[in-house]
């Protein structure tokens, strides 16, 4: 730096710069952008970008943004759709959330998104903001949040690492979804080494809206006004631009800023009571929340879905720190912010709604037609393109593909040959240490840091299947939800545990009562340029695709997650799926245990010895190798059927459906549900479906239920199992003198055995759960 | 004649819209009262809610406490009009020195979410006069700073003056000193408490009970109450 005491102003590098010096080295590969998508960016305009420009297009261009590794593959989701898939599909895959018709003219929108990276980096701030920014998508929508759920993944348990992750993760959602006030009603915790330097911070938002209501991101209508409001732009989240400040000008300029975005729930609060107001007053054409590449995203994907063109003053930006250069301002991702389109003639009630609720407000340009997003900094034009090529027409990749050579291997290496218990007491004390297996293990030490209470909707959460929300307070109208992803399966074969995990969310949202109608993902994998995960991904995405088709439940949204992994070695292929599904009246949801005794005990489908990739095999063995569960999709249908049917009749007192774990985990989990004993056979069971003890306790075979029936409607439930041709097997009564669990002439585990083994894995690591 | 029970929104308030639904469901009529007006709109009663009003920047309930709405809220409470405060709400009162004493952070540094067993200590007092003394009651309970603090001369008065209107049962969650988890006024129409009744009155959305899931209704006598309270005024 010169003598110079002032810091240098940074000067703006204009398109007419960008027209004169047309060699001027640019650090393209600094912000991500491989050789050829800079000659690319460089072809679409006809000469080289400005630093603004480069800004935009390396965020949008991003995988993260661009879906150019996996776009290819998420075609499949458009294309392999039934009319079944359609019938109740209002909008699909592309826009901020699917929205799903769930009838009385009301519709439910609802996305799974991750926010993996950021809450390794700090647990706390990147879990908390991942859940404001699936919340703002749901806003987006024109809908009114109604709750959330998260789905983690953390490292091996014991390893002192995950005990700094797990704490913020589960704090930081916790914090931000309870000061948000939403409730939180499901999701799932698993833990396995592969997660160790990566774990995966998937959330869930739900929201409710009359059809009418809907709103969608495009800006129309040319002079309609462009509106940012919400918080202050600041430095967060910009970490890539900090290589552009420092390019633009060398010394003197604003420091290096945070990479994770910080979050204020209390702030996204009164944003979304504001933006419901102006919905409901009518003040919005357009909308558009804010999360990665922040202005640069929303200013092109607004431009691009509407009539073409915008033009937008960054002086009008209200920063929270006015040395921000274009290029920060264009890519922070400062939290709970939204861009809206609105009618000049309307734009004076648009101000005092959000005076109303002290919601800063800045209009930063409009709408025109001429095709271009233009953008004014300081008097200067920085930017000016096309904005389809930033937002739309992206680099779109096939990348190479490589089954995996291990997987022969592994697929090999059965849990057949893994030895079984020898008598009853070695199964009994296996049968105890897998209902405390960390993926088994009670989750109340992170749940209970969780309001599920809140609006006072919630018929069901967790540790129930599904969670479910009550939509119309009127007629009993609701909607539940699960997630589900097996990635040892998915290790195992991407294309089934893929499946299998769409079909274990679906027959949770079964065993709840509610017909399940539609499904987002969230598709965690490795690196896409390791040609095995693309296999892995592809394999996935394509058995995720074929099981909805079947299923007759379309993929509305989601979420690809790339670049997960320890060192150079991925995770294990986590297609985390999310089910919504339907019921007409909450009343009739289904408890995942019994309450009342005298009641028998009904195991639905059948049992196979499937035990690779299984919860004893992990548990017991530490062994993963072998080829998943068979799927069976069709009885999965089937089994919902009967489900629905059952609850809508009343015929059921209680629902659990079988996965990690077997039949031991649920049997286990329902006696603890409300404390209420029984006393289960084997024999039947093992001599129909041809297995041991080892497999009837402990296989994961698909498509199974464990039911509670009042002896009264016992006849009824036969015949309706009968008509449905679901295999039906009564295994056991529900009793209130028995002690915890009876597993005749083979052992019992008393009330407290079963809570202790299950209940003491999680507090032994993380610190006692508050009331034991 | 119906009873008009108003509910404060402020921002960053929460179980507002779950207040209003537990006074309809207890027969009266919810009004919407607004944290930066200084009208009450004729109302018989006040709730102020859970949530996070102003984020909880500062204390929890600080600026809540000095908001316009709040110097009505003040006057009505002298006045004799009663004033229920759940969790947040208890923190404004308390905030507001409408009742003695603090609440802090939870002593293990969590939120915490739990069906809470409460002994009802106090049954003079228009939002606990439907109960009988020494009850024990299931409430929702939810919070991050609920741990009830006073020095020994005011725990001491309390207790003597029966002030203490609930405590913990079986498990003090958040470590208040005496199990305290909710307070009336000398007058016995203001009362505030950390757990939420407004989340256990309706059957199919409160806590589990014996009989049902999700069946308990307990909080519903807080609501009812002031509706004897007021009819009878």
């Amino acid at each position: 730096m010169s003598d110079a005491v002032a810091p240098a102003i940074p000067q703006p590098d204009t398109v007419d710069n960008a027209i004169a010096t047309p060699d001027k080295h640019q650090p393209y590969d600094a912000l991500g952008l491989k050789a050829d998508e800079y000659q690319q960016i460089r072809e679409i305009l006809g000469r080289r970008p400005t630093s603004g420009e480069l800004a935009m297009y390396s965020v949008m261009w991003s995988e993260h943004c661009s879906y150019k590794s996996s776009k290819v593959h998420l075609r499949q989701f458009g294309q392999k759709v039934s009319d079944e898939m359609r019938e109740h599909l209002m909008v699909g895959m592309g826009e901020n959330a699917g929205v799903v018709d769930i009838g009385e003219g009301w519709a439910v929108t609802f996305k799974i998104e991750s926010h993996n990276h950021p809450s390794y980096i700090e647990p706390f701030q990147g879990a908390a903001t991942g859940v404001g920014g699936i919340v703002r998508d749901i806003i987006s929508m024109g809908a009114r949040p109604v709750a959330v759920m998260d789905a983690l993944r953390f490292g091996a348990i014991d390893h002192p690492d995950t005990a700094r992750v797990l704490p913020g993760v589960v704090s930081g959602i916790s914090f931000y979804g309870n000061c948000l006030g939403l409730p939180n009603i499901g999701g799932e915790t698993w833990f396995d080494p592969v997660y160790q330097a990566n774990p995966l911070v998937n959330a869930l938002a739900v929201g409710a809206l009359r059809h009418e209501d809907l709103h969608l991101a495009n800006a129309r209508g040319v002079g309609n006004k462009v509106v940012l409001f919400g918080a202050r732009t600041g430095g967060d989240g910009i970490g890539g631009a900090s290589i552009l400040a420092s390019d633009t000008f060398s010394e003197g300029g604003p420091t290096k800023r945070p990479a994770v975005q910080v979050g204020d729930p209390f702030a996204e609060k009164v944003l979304i009571e504001c933006c419901l107001e102006l919905y409901r007053e009518g003040l919005v054409e357009g909308i558009q929340d804010l999360g990665a590449a922040g202005i640069s995203c929303a200013t092109s994907e607004l431009a691009s879905n509407g009539d073409g063109g915008m033009v937008i003053d960054l002086d009008a930006v209200l920063l929270r720190d006015p040395s921000l250069t274009a290029e920060e301002i264009l890519m922070s991702e400062s939290q709970e912010r939204m861009m809206a389109v609105v009618e000049p003639s309307k734009l004076d009630a648009f101000l005092a709604v959000t005076a109303k609720w002290d919601v800063e407000t800045s209009v930063l340009g409009e709408v025109t037609d001429t095709g271009r997003l233009v953008i004014h900094w300081r008097g200067e034009k920085i930017v000016d393109v096309d904005p389809r090529t930033v937002a739309v027409d992206g680099p779109v990749y096939n990348r190479p593909m490589q089954r995996p050579e291990w997987l022969d291997a592994l697929n090999a290496d059965s849990a057949r040959a893994l030895p079984r218990a020898s008598d009853d007491s070695e199964l009994r004390a296996q049968a105890l240490r897998v209902l405390g297996g960390p993926n088994q293990a009670d989750a109340s030490l992170i749940t209970n840091q969780y309001d599920y209470y809140v609006i006072g909707n919630t018929a069901l959460a967790m540790p129930d299947d599904a969670g479910m929300i009550r939509i119309d307070e009127e007629s009993g109208l609701g909607v539940a939800l699960a997630t589900d992803a097996n990635g040892r399966y998915c290790q195992l074969d991407p294309y089934a545990g893929a499946q299998l995990a769409l079909a274990e969310a679906y027959r949770n949202v079964a065993a709840t009562g509610a017909n399940p109608r539609a499904v987002s993902d969230c598709l965690n994998f490795g690196s896409p340029e390791n040609p095995e995960v693309m296999w892995q991904f592809a394999r996935a995405v394509e058995g995720l695709a074929d099981g909805c088709l079947e299923l007759g439940i379309p993929v509305t949204g989601g979420n690809v997650s790339f670049y997960n992994q320890t060192g150079d070695v991925p995770i294990h292929p986590t297609p985390v799926v999310a089910v919504m599904g339907v019921i007409d009246h909450v009343d009739r949801r289904l408890p995942s245990g019994w309450q009342d005794e005298g009641e028998n005990l009904y195991l639905l489908g059948v049992t196979r010895d499937e035990l690779d990739g299984s919860a004893w095999a992990g548990v017991v063995h530490e062994h993963l190798g072998g080829v998943p569960p068979r799927v069976d999709l069709a009885a999965e249908k089937n089994l919902a059927g009967l489900m629905a049917a059952a609850a809508e009749e009343g015929l059921v007192t209680s629902a659990h459906d079988l996965s990690d774990g077997g039949l031991i985990a649920t049997l286990a989990e329902g006696v603890l549900r409300f404390g209420v004993g029984a006393r289960v056979w084997l024999t039947e069971l093992m001599e129909r479906d041809g297995i041991d003890a080892t497999a009837a306790l402990f296989a994961e075979s698909g498509a199974r239920m464990l039911v509670s029936v009042a002896r009264e409607d016992d006849v009824k439930f036969r015949g309706l199992c009968e008509g449905r041709l679901v295999t039906v097997t009564r295994i056991g009564v529900t009793d209130g003198e028995i002690d915890g669990l009876d597993v005749q002439d083979r052992f019992t585990l008393s009330h407290a055995e079963l809570a202790a083994a299950h209940r003491h894995t999680l507090p032994e690591r993380f610190g006692a759960v508050v009331g034991g | 004649m119906t009873v008009r029970v108003g509910v404060v929104t402020f921002p960053g308030s929460l179980d507002d819209r779950d207040a209003m639904r537990a006074v309809r469901l207890a027969g009266a009529e919810p009004v919407a009262l607004w944290h930066g007006e200084h009208d009450l709109k004729g109302v018989d009663a006040i709730v102020l809610p859970g949530g996070f009003s102003y984020g909880d920047y500062l204390r929890a309930g600080a600026i809540a406490a000095r908001s316009p709405i709040m110097a009505e809220v003040i006057d009505a409470a002298n006045g004799g009009m009663p004033v229920l405060g759940i969790c947040n709400g208890f923190q404004i009162l308390v905030e507001a020195h409408l009742l003695p004493g603090g609440l802090i952070r939870n002593d293990h540094g969590d939120f915490i979410r739990r069906d809470q067993k409460l002994r009802v200590e106090s049954t003079d007092s228009a939002w606990t006069n439907g109960f009988t003394a020494g009850q024990e009651i299931v409430i929702p309970l939810k919070n991050g700073e609920g741990g009830y603090i006073a020095d020994d001369a005011t725990l001491d008065r309390l207790e003597g003056e029966g002030l203490v209107a609930f405590r913990y049962v079986d498990v003090n969650p958040n470590g208040s000193l005496r199990d305290i988890a909710g307070l009336r006024n000398e007058r016995g129409n203001v009362v505030g408490l950390m757990p939420h009744p407004e989340h256990a009155v309706e059957a199919g959305f409160g806590p589990d009970t014996d009989l049902a899931m999700r069946s308990g209704t307990d909080g519903l006598t807080f609501f009812t109450s002031v509706l004897k309270q007021s009819v009878l005024n």
